[in-house]
């Protein structure tokens, strides 16, 4: 696994721009890519919504724990994806494989999945919270029953953003041994192979874009009475 | 703990501080790289965005900036314009640059457009010119969001600088690179070189962060320090 530019690749010929033959020839890999650019992401998000969730929930029971969680989620957020992953890779002991890719995109996703959870939970008035304990809600009934469907709006644009910024993310692991379409670009860009990396950039775009207004649609769908009041 | 003591031994030898491969050089060349993208983005960025919500004009655009700016992935952008421009460091500065926009258009338009009204015509009441209403009460009220932006970008060219190690660069990235080249699992010596700059790079986007944080507390004048910045702020996206 060489990653560092070998003196010879740029005296190699460049590939000629665009070859579609190398398109035709390579669809099943691009499925695979960007399959597996899916799993990773998808993976990642439900392990970053079973932690940020609990968490959110009790940072709004207890006031206290939001600033430190905050900020640890913050910490992690700031640290760059390539460090935290060969940290990872290296401290746990993970090595190359899918788990340290996924530890990695799950602990980016926590600050802004627990952001936006705790903005949605804290966004339900409080006339709406005072009916549901007036109705005989137990505490229980009425965070899964009121205040989750109230605040799914806010909640679902942070799983939005984090999806979209773990798939721009995914990418970045190519460089240990995963990536999904980024190891499109990675392999294009070592093999000189121009239309493999605009490939795997451009489709990391689009699949970036469609996994957001397919969210998008998913909101509108879950949350039907905020359609209908803004109009 | 042989991770542990590999990695005093690693440090203790003297070509680690010296040199052009030596720590502080790297950590110089690094800081270097991300300051000089962070101020040509903001440059460039600052007063276009400030146009854009002062006139009001381009308000779909600017949600797009965001939404797209997050969308394009770091590593990708870096590779495209090494193939795009070929070799050396003006290609990736360009990307660092193109990179580092989004987040300060973002921040600073929504800023800017969030001036209360009222404020903005009891100033145009006062008789100030739009320059004036800009300069002297728009730019002031929007200076937390535009250094939430200025932080931003800052942490995310940090970041993606470490990328960049992998088309050549210099910096925190280069230990990180060589050290995965070399194999990070079976090299004693390659894994303390990798720690070392992803510890180091790490610190660094952090300290990136308190710095701003640091500056934007002398530069917003006390009565638009708000409680509840982070609400406000456009959501952008990650560190690469």
């Amino acid at each position: 696994m060489s990653w560092v530019l070998a003196p010879g690749v740029l005296a190699q010929a460049r590939r000629p721009f665009p070859d579609t033959d190398w398109v035709g020839r390579n669809l099943d890999l691009i499925g695979e890519k960007l399959l597996e650019h899916l799993q990773l992401t998808a993976l990642s998000l439900l392990f970053g919504l079973a932690i940020a969730t609990p968490l959110a929930v009790l940072a709004v029971r207890f006031r206290v724990l939001y600033t430190p969680l905050l900020a640890i989620t913050g910490v992690l957020f700031t640290i760059p994806s390539l460090a935290l992953f060969v940290l990872i890779l290296v401290v746990l002991g993970t090595g190359l494989t899918i788990t340290t890719a996924v530890i990695g995109l799950t602990i980016y996703s926590l600050l802004i999945l627990f952001r936006n959870t705790v903005a949605g939970l804290d966004s339900v008035p409080a006339d709406i919270r005072e009916a549901a304990d007036a109705m005989g809600y137990t505490r229980r009934q009425r965070l899964f029953r009121v205040e989750f469907p109230v605040a799914l709006p806010v909640i679902v644009t942070g799983i939005r953003i984090a999806t979209v910024t773990t798939i721009g993310l995914v990418t970045v692991t190519a460089l240990i041994g995963q990536g999904g379409l980024g190891r499109l670009f990675l392999d294009g860009f070592r093999r000189r192979n121009t239309t493999e990396l605009v490939i795997g950039f451009a489709l990391s775009i689009i699949l970036a874009v469609v996994a957001d207004l397919a969210l998008l649609a998913v909101q509108r769908g879950l949350t039907p009475w905020a359609r209908s009041r803004r109009a | 703990m042989e991770v542990f003591s590999d990695l005093v031994r690693f440090l203790s030898e003297g070509e680690r501080w010296q040199g052009n491969q030596g720590i502080p050089n790297l950590i110089l060349e690094h800081l270097g790289y991300s300051l000089v993208a962070t101020v040509i983005a903001g440059v460039l960025a600052v007063p276009l965005a400030l146009w854009v919500g002062h006139t009001g004009r381009g308000d779909t655009l600017l949600v797009n900036v965001a939404n797209v700016g997050r969308a394009i992935p770091t590593f990708g952008l870096i590779l495209t314009a090494f193939v795009i421009f070929g070799l050396g460091v003006t290609p990736v500065y360009i990307a660092l640059v193109a990179l580092a926009i989004p987040p300060i258009v973002a921040n600073t338009a929504v800023g800017v457009r969030q001036v209360d009204r009222d404020i903005r015509e009891a100033a145009e009441g006062m008789g100030m010119t739009g320059w004036q209403v800009l300069s002297r009460v728009e730019l002031p009220i929007a200076l937390p969001l535009v250094m939430t932006g200025l932080r931003t970008s800052a942490v995310q060219v940090v970041a993606t600088a470490t990328l960049a190690a992998f088309v050549g660069l210099g910096g925190l990235g280069r230990p990180i690179i060589n050290g995965l080249a070399q194999g990070v699992l079976t090299n004693d010596n390659a894994r303390s070189q990798v720690i070392v700059g992803a510890v180091l790079v790490a610190l660094l986007a952090v300290l990136t962060e308190v710095a701003f944080g640091a500056l934007e507390r002398v530069v917003v004048p006390a009565g638009l320090r708000p409680g509840h910045r982070a609400a406000r702020a456009a959501p952008v996206g990650p560190a690469a």
